[in-house]
């Protein structure tokens, strides 16, 4: 009781010391953030530009040949940032309307017991670790990818088999990995969307399917791009998933090429470059990073607009 | 074709006809069959079937390949040429103690952060760069953390490889996931309680102290909880960070905190090496043993959100 008779009649100096500093070792900690992302951005210029001019921007970002250790050595990434953008907008492609549609399920059509059962699933396939992700694609869909390979090149006399460790095969992982976040986000885009919106058009006699794919779906839009682009920012990012899945030579984006992403660039050489080979590869993690931002920053604008039309 | 609805007489005829002219269908008792919608529900049905099968897959196929790898000997030994064994206590006494260091920085920082957020900050430009790029933090791929922590706390800040570096790569890695999951809690907390706090002569830190972080600690725990499944499954951040020493430190005195500074892999990072040696029955024994966690973090989470509910 008298330390808290102190404590309301303490003195004011030593109140008011306490109270400005727990403010400013908040605010310091609300800095943390922004003085992150300032950090990262400053040292993967500093670490991935240098290569640029030692190199040459045009040698780096416009030549198809990755040869870093050649006599002559070549640091060509034409073709990685060509793979992951293809690899990106194919998993895209395949994941996007699986997961959306999954979304539709669960917010509009599933009933309870079903909704119980598959929303767990799609939150545990979220916490799945990408390297799991990764053995499951070499053991499970690079085996089915040769298969597949044999059979449509069984003819081809060029054709340099992979033993299914192909773009296909990245790309499928790829889709599969981006379901759980794009499932996750549509879904609460899909029930933000008043109820009244779905009564009035079923009372003006439109089927529950029409009410989804015109009413439900347009009102969800800017949630679902959201989604869609939080997919991309993660698929065009993730690595351990593909690095041994995609088989890790450099090749032009075909489906059964053994190709190499932005992202398996850096790990599969990381460990034993030097000079500037490794400025290069710090400079393939820069041209990831502008693509993050890019990426990051179009969200920025879709969110803000979605904030202005509710 | 209007049969019926002229044996029906005049009332019903004229709804009919008027129904007719509407949409076309013969009858208001005959439902029209539309082929389009059964095919998009079947669709839909097959894309949620195919979402929880490929979980259930998952599961049953890591299960299956890992059971037989999991034994006690798999569990408490670390890999010794000597004895010909291949155990992976290491990597899990590495992860445990990456998680707890990891933790012990970025939980204050993300807590304050939070604070600050909701019950300093008055809006502006400040606050809208540092939600940006708290959104921005959680949309940076795990590679680059990595590459950024090997540079700047790996050569800039002369750790090394070492676990104190991969805990403070990982560290930025959460920081949002904390911050964002303790700011939605702290939002939760009613207002009247600040109101009363505040009108009984408590200052702005007590009343943040003994009222509102208590009651917003389920959040801040299911932040916390969310925070160690990403470090569990982490491993491109932790390649270059922390490498992959899968020995056991001696802990005898000091060396439990000497660790820190040492080389040390986790569980993901030896499932990765596992992997590239083609030693597939190791590497599913420990991916079993990762789903387990993540698994026991999801119910964890979801007990704790229920009981968070039913406070209310």
């Amino acid at each position: 009781m008298k330390e808290k008779t102190i404590s309301i009649m303490g003195s004011r100096k030593t109140k008011s010391v306490v109270e400005t500093s727990a403010q400013v070792i908040f605010t310091v900690c609300a800095l943390a953030a922004l003085i992150a992302v300032a950090a990262i951005t400053l040292y993967m210029v500093i670490s991935g530009a240098p290569a640029l001019t030692e190199v040459g921007i045009k040698e780096i970002l416009f030549s198809t040949v990755w040869a870093p250790s050649a006599a002559d050595p070549q640091y060509g990434i034409l073709l990685m940032i060509l793979t992951s953008i293809v690899g990106t907008f194919l998993a895209i492609c395949i994941g996007v309307p699986i997961a959306v549609l999954t979304a539709v399920f669960l917010s509009e059509i599933g009933n309870k017991r079903i909704t119980k059962i598959v929303k767990p699933a799609v939150e545990l396939l979220a916490g799945i670790p990408s390297v799991v992700y990764g053995l499951l694609g070499i053991l499970l869909i690079c085996p089915m990818m040769y298969k597949l390979e044999q059979f449509v090149f069984a003819d081809s006399q060029t054709h340099q088999f992979t033993g299914g460790a192909n773009l296909f095969s990245a790309i499928l992982v790829l889709a599969i990995m981006i379901l759980p976040t794009v499932i996750n986000i549509s879904e609460t885009a899909l029930r933000a969307v008043p109820q009244h919106y779905r009564a009035s058009s079923l009372a003006l006699g439109a089927t529950k399917i029409q009410t989804i794919f015109k009413v439900v779906l347009p009102a969800a839009k800017s949630g679902i791009l959201t989604a869609i682009v939080l997919g991309t920012g993660r698929a065009i990012g993730e690595a351990m998933a593909i690095l041994l899945v995609a088989g890790n030579a450099v090749n032009a984006p075909q489906f059964f090429n053994s190709v190499r992403f932005l992202t398996t660039g850096i790990v599969s050489e990381m460990s034993y470059a030097s000079g500037i080979h490794r400025e290069v590869l710090f400079t393939i993690g820069l041209v990831l990073f502008l693509f993050i931002m890019v990426i990051n920053i179009i969200l920025n604008i879709i969110l803000k607009k979605g904030a202005q039309q509710s | 074709m209007n049969n019926f609805a002229t044996q029906t007489g005049d009332g019903v005829l004229s709804k009919e006809t008027h129904y007719e002219f509407v949409s076309g269908s013969s009858s208001i008792y005959q439902k029209k069959v539309r082929i389009a919608d059964t095919v998009l529900l079947g669709v839909i049905y097959l894309c949620a079937a195919v979402s929880v099968c490929l979980l259930l897959g998952i599961m049953g196929y890591v299960l299956y390949r890992g059971l037989p790898s999991i034994t006690w000997e798999f569990l408490t030994t670390v890999p010794s040429a000597l004895k010909g064994t291949f155990g992976i206590f290491a990597n899990i006494f590495n992860t445990v103690y990456m998680i707890v260091l990891t933790l012990l920085i970025v939980t204050p920082i993300g807590i304050g952060s939070a604070i600050y957020l909701t019950e300093y900050a008055k809006g502006g430009k400040l606050v809208r760069m540092i939600e940006f790029t708290t959104e921005t933090l959680s949309g940076i791929p795990s590679i680059i953390y990595g590459l950024f922590g090997m540079v700047f706390f790996g050569v800039v800040c002369g750790l090394g490889f070492s676990i104190l570096t991969g805990a403070l790569t990982l560290a930025i890695m959460i920081l949002p996931i904390i911050t964002r999951t303790t700011q939605e809690a702290l939002k939760t907390v009613p207002e009247s309680y600040r109101s009363g706090a505040l009108g009984m002569g408590a200052t702005k830190w007590y009343m943040i102290r003994t009222i509102i972080l208590p009651s917003a600690m389920p959040g801040i725990v299911t932040g916390v909880i969310l925070g160690i499944g990403r470090i569990v499954g982490e491993s491109a951040a932790l390649l270059f960070t922390a490498g992959s020493v899968n020995m056991m430190p001696k802990l005898a005195g000091m060396g439990i905190f000497e660790h820190a500074l040492k080389s040390g892999g986790t569980l993901t990072i030896q499932m990765y090496l596992s992997m590239t040696k083609a030693d597939y029955a190791s590497a599913f024994g420990i991916a079993l043993v990762l789903l387990i966690v993540v698994l026991g973090i999801n119910l964890l989470t979801k007990y704790i959100t229920k009981k968070l509910d039913t406070n209310k």
